[in-house]
């Protein structure tokens, strides 16, 4: 954490000249208060033991490092091990971030939770994190995801939380976010709004990453102890991209770590129906912050399309943006056949069904683990299981047998 | 430089008035309609015009103004074709007029080239719903020396903010009635009367109250308060109301006749 001199309770707002605060006048003295709560909250041990509390007893961390045996021999070069963030209470990483951030809402006072969410992965974390403290929960959710998700709907009803269906705009995750945010603007005094992923104004990305990089911190521990060294290369799926933060920012100073990014290719980047934020976005201002967005060229955002709802999103993280153009992280894209292939291929040989998201990573993976050296490692997060996907694959491979 | 919109609250000081400002969207529902919008609503008595430009992810706006957007966008506006329009109607009238808009629309279509637009227009002031204090400083450094002025909002939760926020100021300042996004309100805070007295401790621009003022009732409630009444989702209900028997400019000029006997009386 890099604090200012000049004030203690202020955090740097930007990653070079991504993030920054582009909301409405009416949320600013929140995002200001937020952040002091939230610099006083880390600098607070019982705070700190809290979260560590639940992560453990409640979540069951620390979440294992797993040797994919049957996958690195079958790919042929580096040993492959999986951070199994799947293995978390509601099956994902994102429960890591709402522990943090509905503690933090406990500790402001704050009686009313809200949400956005796409497929429904942080909503249920959101819903599932408010039954148990109590707190009255609102999620905000496109029509269009409604539908597709009517069970993450209805786990999220029996947690006690409400449902609001978004109409407007293109009726997904994009818009669900814009609705929350104008939830938060007629609400702000006694409204906690957590944001699901490494997006959103100053401080959130910053705040979400510190959250979730106890995946990363883990797994620097694990692979220490099982390898006596850090990895060559780290690789996960980018959507907002706070799966992908949480394991890369411990490492960030690892000069010798590569680490990999995988953006969501859709149908193909030469398409129009992908979420390839860096492979084919642009400068821009969405959801708060300044980063590389899916635009038309007079800066309407466009919609993006992924098979994965989790990376269906038209922009990126700040801190991603940065990384990005630094180059310290490498981002690369595959298409929804690809994650498709590697979903089915994990399950096959490792008896692990991943989420459609994590398959993005998988299915890079395989496409550049065997130019890699057998003595290698590679650490894959594999953000989250995949029972909720498993209807759509399902749908979308009974489709191509009947096409047979 | 003095903007048009300074100048007309001038005037209307000396003539002991307050100023009728009343937004519509650009292009809803076409770019023809909002032409014939300007020209019918400054004949019915608006002093300053607001005009929005459409944008895909307006979150600072309610569902009224929302749908406006959409309409707009439907037809595929974009920036060029509104400058062009602007461009028409400086030949009939000077009425000053405002964008009302977002921070990526000016990003993306270049900030020099967009204020060398406004220039060329003679647009005379913008209002950028999600560029806060914080933000605006490459903006507003890149306005110097142009008689556009940046009109900052200041909200009920702005507290110590407003101090910073309308220091250098110019044109007036947006005062927003209470939380949430702009849409009509039944009623307004009992406190409003203070907040918009303690902006006045910081600054002598003109203070304009916006966000749910749908009424002549809520104009004669609020008038006292500022030196200027913004009228928004209100007036676009009416060009949706006239939407399916063309009767739009119509119900919008009764309207805005009413809510100017209403402020001048």
């Amino acid at each position: 954490m890099k604090i200012n001199d000049k004030d203690k309770y202020k955090l740097q707002s930007r990653f070079g000249q991504y993030g920054g605060q582009y909301v409405p006048e009416t949320l600013m003295n929140a995002l200001i208060e937020l952040e002091e709560e939230y610099i006083k909250a880390i600098n607070d041990e019982k705070f700190k033991k809290d979260y560590l509390y639940y992560l453990k007893e409640y979540s069951g961390r620390p979440t294992s490092l797993y040797y994919a045996e049957n996958l690195t021999k079958k790919l042929g070069g580096g040993k492959i091990y999986l951070k199994r963030e799947d293995l978390n209470h509601t099956g994902a990483h994102k429960i890591n971030n709402v522990v943090g951030q509905v503690l933090l809402a406990r500790r402001m006072g704050k009686k009313r939770i809200i949400a956005e969410t796409g497929a429904g992965q942080h909503g249920v974390a959101t819903a599932t994190i408010c039954a148990m403290f109590g707190l009255k929960c609102e999620v905000f959710m496109g029509e269009e995801d409604v539908k597709r998700q009517a069970l993450n709907v209805f786990k999220m009803e029996l947690l006690g939380a409400k449902v609001i269906p978004v109409t407007s705009g293109t009726k997904t995750l994009k818009d669900a976010t814009n609705e929350a945010i104008r939830d938060w603007v007629a609400n702000v005094d006694e409204t906690y709004y957590v944001i699901g992923s490494v997006v959103g104004p100053h401080p959130y990305p910053t705040m979400v990453r510190d959250f979730q990089r106890i995946i990363g911190d883990e797994a620097k521990v694990q692979i220490l102890e099982k390898e006596g060294r850090l990895p060559d290369y780290l690789v996960a799926c980018v959507g907002g991209g706070s799966n992908a933060m949480g394991l890369f920012y411990p490492f960030i100073e690892d000069k010798e770590v590569k680490i990999i990014g995988v953006e969501a290719a859709g149908e193909g980047v030469e398409t129009e129906k992908h979420a390839a934020s860096f492979t084919k976005g642009s400068l821009g201002i969405i959801h708060g912050m300044m980063t590389y967005l899916l635009q038309d060229d007079y800066g309407q955002i466009l919609p993006a399309h992924s098979v994965s709802a989790g990376l269906d999103y038209p922009g990126i993280g700040p801190e991603h943006a940065y990384l990005h153009d630094t180059g310290r992280v490498q981002y690369v894209s595959v298409t929804d056949d690809e994650a498709i292939e590697a979903f089915q291929l994990l399950s096959q040989i490792e008896g692990i069904i991943p989420a459609l998201e994590s398959s993005h990573a998988l299915a890079y993976v395989e496409k550049f683990a065997p130019t890699t050296r057998k003595e290698d490692i590679i650490i894959v997060n594999l953000s989250g299981r995949g029972d909720k996907d498993v209807e759509q694959v399902a749908e979308i491979l009974g489709g191509r047998r009947h096409e047979k | 430089m003095k903007s048009k919109i300074t100048t007309n609250f001038e005037k209307l000081k000396g003539e002991n008035k307050k100023a009728l400002i009343v937004y519509i969207t650009a292009g809803d529902p076409t770019l023809e309609k909002t032409e014939e919008l300007i020209y019918t609503m400054e004949e019915a008595g608006a002093d300053i015009i607001e005009l929005g430009i459409p944008y895909s992810d307006p979150l600072a706006d309610g569902p009224v103004i929302q749908r406006a957007a959409q309409r707009a966008l439907e037809n595929n506006i974009n920036i060029d074709d509104i400058f062009e329009m602007i461009r028409r109607v400086r030949k009939r009238t000077k009425i000053p007029m405002a964008f009302l808009l977002y921070y990526n629309s000016i990003l993306r279509y270049g900030m020099d080239k967009f204020i060398m637009r406004c220039d060329e227009t003679e647009m005379d002031g913008l209002i950028i719903a999600d560029l806060p204090l914080e933000e605006r400083k490459d903006f507003k450094d890149a306005l110097k020396s142009h008689a556009i002025d940046l009109i900052p909002l200041v909200a009920p939760t702005s507290n110590e903010r407003v101090k910073s926020i309308v220091e250098d100021a110019s044109g007036f300042i947006y005062c927003v009635s209470s939380l949430g996004v702009t849409g009509m309100r039944s009623s307004f805070s009992e406190n409003l009367g203070e907040f918009l007295e303690s902006i006045a401790g910081y600054t002598s621009v003109p203070r304009a109250i916006g966000f749910g003022i749908s009424s002549p009732e809520a104009i004669r409630e609020l008038k006292d308060l500022a030196e200027g009444l913004i009228v928004g989702s209100a007036i676009i209900k009416k060009i949706e109301e006239g939407l399916e028997d063309g009767s739009s400019v119509e119900k919008v000029r009764k309207f805005v006749g009413e809510l100017k006997d209403a402020i001048s009386n």
